[in-house]
């Protein structure tokens, strides 16, 4: 077995050796600028380019011409966000969105609030879920557009993207989904979903970073943009700047493997979450999962331990790599907005783990985990003066602590 | 984060884990910190005459607030209360390299200590 065992599969994920292969050509003798129209180098690379836009199409039921490529998701929300805003200007200027989005699209709105934009922000349940109704009720006429993610990157839990893009289309107002979690994991069609615009990373799904696209309706509504970066004009005015051509042709292959393994990786990582998950539970008391047990990921699994920091158990869990929702791992001293917004309570936040399982995880390593964090955790709550109270009959929301800051 | 050796030896190695009797008189207790900052600290004392001759500790925290801690436990013991009393955190801070980020640990475990004093201490004239 090799030490740290990789279990942060939303932090990113390692390049699949097919995607490599199918990159390298394009570093060295097909190293055409796929914009070059006069010669063989760049006739090469805009094939290259076009074949990887196909690759996405059919991964996510579009059509390539609807494939704008990015750097990667942050850069396709901004430009999906800021482009729609801007464009649709005389419409109405109200987004709706949600607290527990990634940071990519929190701090776009607010940077739209700052440029004159209104956005509702929907509280999701304690599940991490936002419903179709509460969108409902938050449409105005002015609401240009709805930002809600797929699949969220803390607690893997879905929102019923279908519902909310036919509402969203019966009402005529643009459907933006953050797929990055979701793309590759759980079956994603633009059409039979209404989605008008989407996001997905190339890094997320065994391919390489710094490439990422955006989807963009064109048909039913046609959805247009105002450009984020001037330039020459690429990808049909929208996103200005010479092709990533291997990045684009890795991102495409990982597309296509994402297709046609699908159905078996996800039940190949459900079944290793589920594994996880029922060991941990079966040795230890009070452990919650974080996130919808019906509405989820195949791949994610968040787990709050708690009397135990999250921060001083992957201390512990040192031989895993995984990620922490609690204040002090973050940069920030924050603890984690998605539970926050989740309002499961600062404590689980703290204590709160994100396994993530993917292609090359083994069952090897899912119980080398489970023993792992069993262990420490025992070990911490023996240490834990929280524990001690709970076993003592103590109710700890009743205790008047002594907060030091 | 890097930790230093220090946080990881205490961290690995904590000294003086345990729980005192709460209700007997010698024995000073001091709770501090909260759940949902992340951090609850309790050190207790047992003290004979005005020396502390036994500290445990139990603590909800980062590794830099157990290893604070412990390190609090460890230097307190055999001192006077008011040896004791004049222990910073800024000399635990030293001690175990911590990073700003990780002063408020430091505090904490100040606070811990004046606090179980001072229980200590409000139990005498009780």
């Amino acid at each position: 077995m090799k030490f740290p065992i990789y279990l942060d599969y939303q932090a990113t994920t390692p390049c699949d050796p097919r995607v490599v292969e199918a990159m390298l050509p394009y570093f060295t003798e097909a190293f055409g600028n796929a914009a070059s129209r006069s010669h063989a180098f760049g006739w090469t690379a805009e094939e290259a380019v076009e074949k990887s836009r196909a690759q996405i199409a059919e991964l996510i039921g579009a059509s390539p011409k609807e494939i704008v490529f990015t750097s990667g998701s942050t850069e396709a929300i901004n430009l999906a966000l800021k482009g729609v805003i801007e464009m649709y200007a005389e419409k109405g200027k109200h987004v709706i969105t949600s607290s527990a989005e990634h940071k990519a699209v929190l701090d776009t709105c607010k940077h739209l609030e700052q440029a004159g934009a209104e956005v509702t922000y929907l509280a999701p349940d304690q599940t991490g879920r936002v419903s179709v109704e509460q969108v409902r009720a938050a449409l105005r006429p002015d609401t240009v557009l709805v930002a809600l993610m797929w699949a969220n990157n803390e607690v893997g839990t879905l929102n019923p993207v279908r519902e909310i893009g036919e509402l969203c289309h019966e009402q005529g107002v643009l459907f933006f989904t953050d797929a990055t979690q979701a793309a590759g994991k759980v079956p994603v069609d633009v059409e039979a979903d209404h989605v008008d615009l989407l996001c997905l990373s190339g890094h997320k799904i065994y391919g390489p970073k710094g490439v990422g696209c955006l989807y963009v309706r064109r048909r039913n509504p046609r959805v247009r943009l105002v450009a984020q970066m001037d330039g020459g004009g690429h990808e049909r005015g929208m996103r200005s700047g010479t092709l990533n051509v291997p990045g684009i042709v890795g991102l495409g292959k990982a597309c296509e493997l994402a297709r046609l393994e699908m159905p078996a990786e996800a039940a190949r990582t459900a079944e290793l979450r589920d594994s996880l998950e029922s060991r941990i539970t079966a040795q230890l008391d009070f452990v919650f999962l974080n996130g919808n047990r019906e509405h989820r990921l195949p791949n994610c699994l968040n787990l709050s331990f708690p009397y135990v920091e999250g921060e001083s158990l992957i201390m512990g869990i040192n031989k895993l790599a995984v990620s922490s929702g609690s204040a002090c791992t973050s940069a920030s001293l924050e603890p984690s907005h998605v539970l926050r917004a989740m309002a499961v309570g600062d404590e689980r936040a703290h204590s709160s783990i994100r396994f993530g399982i993917g292609r090359f995880t083994t069952r090897e390593d899912v119980e080398f985990a489970a023993t792992q964090v069993v262990e420490n955790v025992r070990r911490l709550r023996e240490l834990s003066p929280l524990y001690e109270m709970v076993k003592e009959g103590v109710d700890l929301s009743q205790v008047k602590w002594q907060a030091a800051h | 984060m890097a930790y230093s050796n220090k946080v990881l030896d205490h961290y690995n190695n904590p000294r003086n884990v345990g729980s005192l009797d709460k209700a007997a008189t010698s024995v000073g207790t001091g709770v501090v910190g909260a759940p949902e900052c992340g951090d609850v600290m309790k050190l207790q004392i047992q003290v004979e005459g005005d020396r502390i001759v036994d500290a445990k500790f139990k603590t909800f925290g980062c590794g830099s607030a157990i290893a604070s801690s412990s390190l609090a436990t460890e230097w307190i013991k055999g001192k006077t209360l008011d040896e004791a009393l004049k222990i910073s955190n800024t000399q635990i801070v030293e001690e175990l390299a911590l990073p700003p980020v990780k002063i408020h640990c430091s505090v904490l475990a100040e606070d811990a200590i004046k606090s179980a004093i001072a229980d200590y201490k409000a139990k005498q004239q009780g």
